[in-house]
């Protein structure tokens, strides 16, 4: 069913009795010419890709909980492209050029918000690195520019700038077409689309092995019981690891856990998605009035979707260094999710292990806003058997090759 | 707020704390390739469950292993390393 001002009007006229659920409720089947295991936006992402790019159909993305139910339904929904090397900026640049198109790509609303994004430095030393970024990104050819501290300060009228402040703004960095977009609205969309295409979203559906016979892929092993296939795509984020492990492929991937908090709504009063470089906090306030905020990682490897007081302590203590006036302000919610942090910070995309496997993995604290990108990344290589050229830097190889792509040293930002 | 136990100081503020990397993987011998290099300076086994790892106790500066539960956080041995 196409959504539409014409089936809105319709439904409203009949009761609202005529909506069918988005996406197929679907059944494993013995055999696919392609299995994803992750029904996160990149699994769902990538699902839609083979079957709209390349004319796969007979794909199935495997969720062993509900789809969005990992990271992708746990982020804070930042999408940027303000990276440092050409490589990361090609591969965060086509997700976000995608994201632009992506509503009426798939029909769904994702509710993609460019209201622009200031990194605010406080020292010399940060405006250097800010000044750095900026010139990198230009070069890159992406919109970003170095802000001066009144016009960044007129972008967040609240922030602390009285003689007290511990971090008065300085200036900063600024992109214009960042912003944030509807986490559920990216999962779902994909979901629906690729339904609608054929594809099978199998939830409930946990992955406990993978087959190999011959040095090839020949199936997975399923709480539903065994699939074959001879092409599979990892995308199980933090879980990645472990499967990738059954047939003898060992990562470069630590698991944390990365916190959000979601504050009571209240009136508008910051439209932008702001990134303090002084606390390391961040935020942004959704269309419901409530304030969304991140920082950094909790620094005990786990793979228990909860979060540490530390980490809690210092985002929220970060927060009011920045907005003394969220002093009064109630938290509604807090939650966790399990990361896949790299050494280098950039994910891992291409080939590992037995041939047909293929792992899009190791996104970190900053992979929603790459979705359309891995998706279409992973399904280039489930299709055609190799890399693209925006996915091959991000090869696995570069581990041994020693051609990191250290975003964590480029541009010094976390998410 | 956890507690995390030092071998030499005893309980202490888990912020007090710093993760280094993963226990029991030895150096390669000899002249490793450049693909045992490598998973040597990079992979880990980020276990879900039991674990144990390196740790520095940043106020006395000594590492040691720590056995940890990932899932639940649990805290099961600690050890020095010298
Ligand atoms: C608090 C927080 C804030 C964040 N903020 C941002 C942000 O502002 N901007 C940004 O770009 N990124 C952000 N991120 C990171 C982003 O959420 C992730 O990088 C991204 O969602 C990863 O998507 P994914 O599809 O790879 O993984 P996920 O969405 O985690 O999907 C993986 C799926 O695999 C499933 N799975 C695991 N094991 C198995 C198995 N054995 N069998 C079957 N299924 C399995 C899981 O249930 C899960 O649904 C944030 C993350 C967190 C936790
Ligand atoms: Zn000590």
């Amino acid at each position: 069913m196409k959504y539409s001002a014409v089936t809105l009007a319709r439904e409203a006229v009949r009761g609202q009795r005529g909506w069918r659920p988005a996406w197929v409720k679907a059944k494993p089947k013995d055999a696919y010419d392609a299995i994803i295991v992750g029904g996160g936006g990149h699994g769902l992402a990538t699902a839609y890709c083979l079957a709209k790019t390349h004319g796969l159909t007979r794909v199935a993305v495997l969720e062993k909980g509900w789809i969005g139910g990992g990271n992708t339904g746990r982020n804070t929904t930042v999408i940027r492209s303000n990276y440092f090397y050409p490589e990361s900026v090609a591969l965060y640049d086509l997700a976000l050029r995608l994201y632009e198109g992506l509503s009426k790509e798939l029909n769904y609303n994702i509710m993609l918000s460019q209201r622009g994004m200031l990194i605010a430095a406080h020292t010399p030393a940060q405006m250097e690195i800010c000044n750095r970024i900026a010139n990198a990104m230009q070069l890159n050819g992406v919109d970003g520019r170095l802000m001066e501290a009144e016009e960044a300060a007129a972008k967040v009228p609240l922030a602390n700038q009285g003689a007290q402040a511990r971090y008065k703004l300085m200036g900063g960095i600024w992109q214009g077409r960042a912003g944030v977009a509807r986490h559920d609205a990216v999962a779902w969309g994909y979901a629906r689309a690729a339904s609608a295409l054929g594809v099978d979203i199998i939830e409930g559906c946990e992955v406990s092995d993978i087959r190999v016979e011959a040095g090839r892929v020949t199936g997975v092993e399923t709480d539903l019981g065994p699939i074959r296939t001879n092409r599979l795509g990892l995308a199980a984020a933090g879980a990645t690891p472990g499967l990738a492990a059954k047939v003898g492929v060992r990562l470069p991937i630590h698991t944390y856990a990365l916190q959000a908090f979601v504050s009571e709504p209240i009136k508008p009063i910051l439209n932008t998605v702001l990134l303090y470089l002084g606390t390391g906090t961040y935020l942004s306030q959704s269309d419901k009035g409530e304030l969304v905020i991140g920082g950094g990682l909790d620094r005990v490897p786990t793979h228990g979707q909860k979060g540490n007081l530390p980490a809690q302590e210092e985002v929220l203590s970060g927060l009011l260094e920045m907005f003394p006036s969220f002093g009064q302000l109630k938290l509604l919610r807090q939650w966790g999710g399990v990361v896949d942090v790299v050494p280098d910070s950039s994910p891992i995309l291409g080939p590992a292990g037995p041939d047909g496997l293929y792992l899009n993995c190791g996104w970190g604290t900053g992979g929603f806003k790459a979705i359309p990108a891995g998706g279409t990344l992973l399904a280039h290589m489930l299709a055609t058997g190799a890399h693209h050229p925006i996915s091959k830097p991000f090869d696995l190889d570069r581990f041994r090759t020693g051609r990191l792509i250290d975003e964590a040293a480029g541009s010094g930002i976390a998410h | 707020m956890q507690t995390f136990p030092c071998p030499f100081c005893g309980p202490r503020d888990e912020t007090e704390f710093h993760f280094a990397v993963e226990a029991d993987h030895p150096r390669p011998e000899n002249t490793p390739s450049d693909v045992e290099w490598a998973a040597y300076l990079y992979t880990v086994d980020a276990p879900q469950g039991p674990a144990r790892e390196i740790w520095l106790h940043i106020p006395c500066g000594e590492y040691f292993v720590m056995s940890r539960n990932t899932r639940t956080r649990d805290v099961t041995g600690s050890e020095a390393l010298r």
